[in-house]
């Protein structure tokens, strides 16, 4: 249950690097670092201004979905047909420029913070199973989410116009999407489901400045699943996450931290395009 | 006021002249080709007045309105539809799904609405199929209507371009070597369509194409065109008899 409701997480970043990749071809290294911030604006509003915990979500998201957008509109669109790499840089220098920021801000600083949940430390008990309300609160956020996601891309207009983007630009042109407008709504959406993938962490493993490296191990979890599949995402991200809780709890001290990549390594010896990635083949 | 205008148009890439200072205009309701070697400049032609590259000269003027200048989605909004030499369609959607992004710049509606799912949104997604439905029984494409387009034969996947263009109901449709890759049966197809593309459904056509039997079929008037300049314009026949034409795709008589 630990693992599933950590694998959420992943997934949730791993989701946002799936998203921004799909769509620009670029991989955002910034993502858990955008995690970190969402996480801080939610400090903000349930710590120090005291809302209630749903408010704290919306607010969260709403704020980071616009940093988002800023980064893209201010940082990566004047770098717009460079090589990846050069993208691939900057957001990894944008990453720490936020770790540096947020312990320069008053109230959010190197210290460690926590925020309350609702769902506190009570726990069910179903048959003899003893399940933490915690994690599946985690559990149940996370499969809206994406429940919201899946009718998002499916039915709205917006929606459909980011998948024919990411699809073809060219031809999303000549559809009268303006391309580039909904690429920066794209890096605001990638944020948003960054900042509620912070709040669901947040309990488990506090909010500070360097929170966001759970991106390292979201990053195997987007490749596992196959970069550029949505669903691969989710799945990789679980799958990551059970396999490290059952790590630490059967195997020995120091292997939790490298099962992550050990399944990685297995997965793609037997399926190189990860588990939903599209076998591309060059036709000649 | 002339239908769609070309003035002076220019594109340099570094110290390539790729288009050189052309002209020429198209009047509604006709269907003009542009022909010429490969590398004349015509599909470059065709990104200018998608907007794709900024011109470095020229203006292209469409109904009186100049384009130079606008963003490249504005280009669909004002009734401009392409296909493309290479095919590019939403490979991993299907032939359905293709259609209706087509009929994007014709949805309104909000994203609030769309979540309620209002009576509005309702009728107007009905709409959007109805329109669809039209163009899928113009191509006869009703038996490919839930494949993915990834799947499916080059000839089928033309079609659906041309498709996928007609959705967006423009009035101006830029069609970029419809023929090439298709075999006879199909090139025939083709040119039974842009004939009823022109007179059922009244769209003006500027095509660019090499296959010179389905030029002399279609075309009302031809420009051609060689190393980015224009050399000759008229009927087909006028201008497969011109000198200079005969010149840039023979070579000099010894």
């Amino acid at each position: 249950m630990a693992g599933v409701s950590l694998g959420c997480v992943y997934a949730l970043v791993a989701l946002g690097f799936v998203l921004i990749y799909k769509a620009t071809e670029t991989v955002n290294f910034a993502q858990g670092d955008l995690m970190m911030l969402g996480a801080f604006f939610a400090l903000t509003a349930s710590v120090m201004m005291g809302w209630p915990y749903w408010a704290t979500i919306l607010f969260a998201i709403t704020v980071m979905a616009v940093v988002g957008m800023l980064i893209e509109r201010i940082v990566l669109r004047p770098v717009l047909g460079q090589p990846a790499f050069t993208v691939v840089m900057i957001t990894i220098g944008v990453g720490y420029v936020m770790r540096g920021v947020v312990t320069m801000i008053p109230g959010w600083g190197t210290d460690t913070h926590q925020i309350a949940t609702p769902f506190a430390e009570a726990i069910w008990n179903v048959g003899g199973v003893v399940l933490p309300v915690q994690q599946l609160g985690v559990i149940a956020m996370t499969a809206a989410l994406c429940a919201v996601l899946y009718l998002f891309f499916r039915f709205s207009r917006l929606g459909v116009a980011m998948q024919a983007t990411s699809q073809n630009q060219l031809a999303a042109y000549y559809m009268g999407i303006p391309v580039r407008r909904v690429n920066m709504m794209i890096w605001g959406l990638s944020a948003g489901v960054a900042a509620f993938a912070g709040i669901l962490l947040a309990p488990a493993t506090f909010i500070h400045s360097n929170m966001g490296f759970i991106g390292l191990k979201a990053f195997p979890a987007a490749v596992l699943g196959g970069f550029g599949s949505v669903p691969g995402a989710i799945v990789g991200g679980l799958i990551i996450g059970v396999v490290e809780a059952l790590a630490g709890y059967y195997l020995p001290e120091g292997f939790k931290d490298v099962a992550a990549y050990v399944v990685l390594l297995v997965v793609l010896m037997v399926r190189p395009s990860g588990i939903f990635g599209e076998t591309a083949r060059k036709k000649v | 006021m002339s239908f769609f205008k070309v003035e002076h148009l220019g594109i340099r890439f570094g110290g390539v002249v790729a288009v050189d200072n052309v002209g020429f205009e198209v009047k509604r309701g006709e269907v003009f080709t542009i022909i010429g070697p490969n590398g004349a400049g015509k599909t470059t032609i065709f990104n200018l007045i998608g907007l794709i590259y900024p011109a470095t000269r020229g203006r292209i003027l469409y109904q009186g309105r100049e384009l130079t200048g606008l963003p490249p989605h504005r280009v669909a909004e004002l009734g401009i539809a392409r296909t493309f030499q290479n095919i590019e369609l939403f490979e991993h959607a299907t032939v359905l799904q293709n259609l209706l992004i087509g009929r994007h710049r014709h949805r309104r509606t909000s994203l609030w609405r769309e979540m309620l799912f209002t009576s509005s949104v309702r009728q107007a997604e009905i709409a959007q199929r109805e329109a669809v439905e039209k163009v899928i029984d113009f191509l006869e494409l009703a038996k490919v209507r839930d494949s993915l387009v990834a799947g499916l034969p080059y000839g089928v996947r033309k079609v659906v371009e041309l498709g996928r263009a007609l959705a967006t109901e423009p009035r101006l449709l830029l069609l970029d070597e419809p023929s090439s890759g298709l075999n006879p049966e199909e090139t025939d197809d083709m040119a039974f369509w842009i004939e009823d593309i022109k007179r059922h459904l009244g769209i003006t056509v500027l095509m660019v194409e090499h296959d010179m039997n389905l030029v002399s079929r279609v075309s009302d008037r031809v420009l051609a065109l060689n190393m980015g300049s224009v050399i000759a314009e008229g009927t087909a026949a006028e201008v497969q008899a011109h000198p200079a034409v005969v010149e840039a795709y023979l070579g000099k008589a010894a």
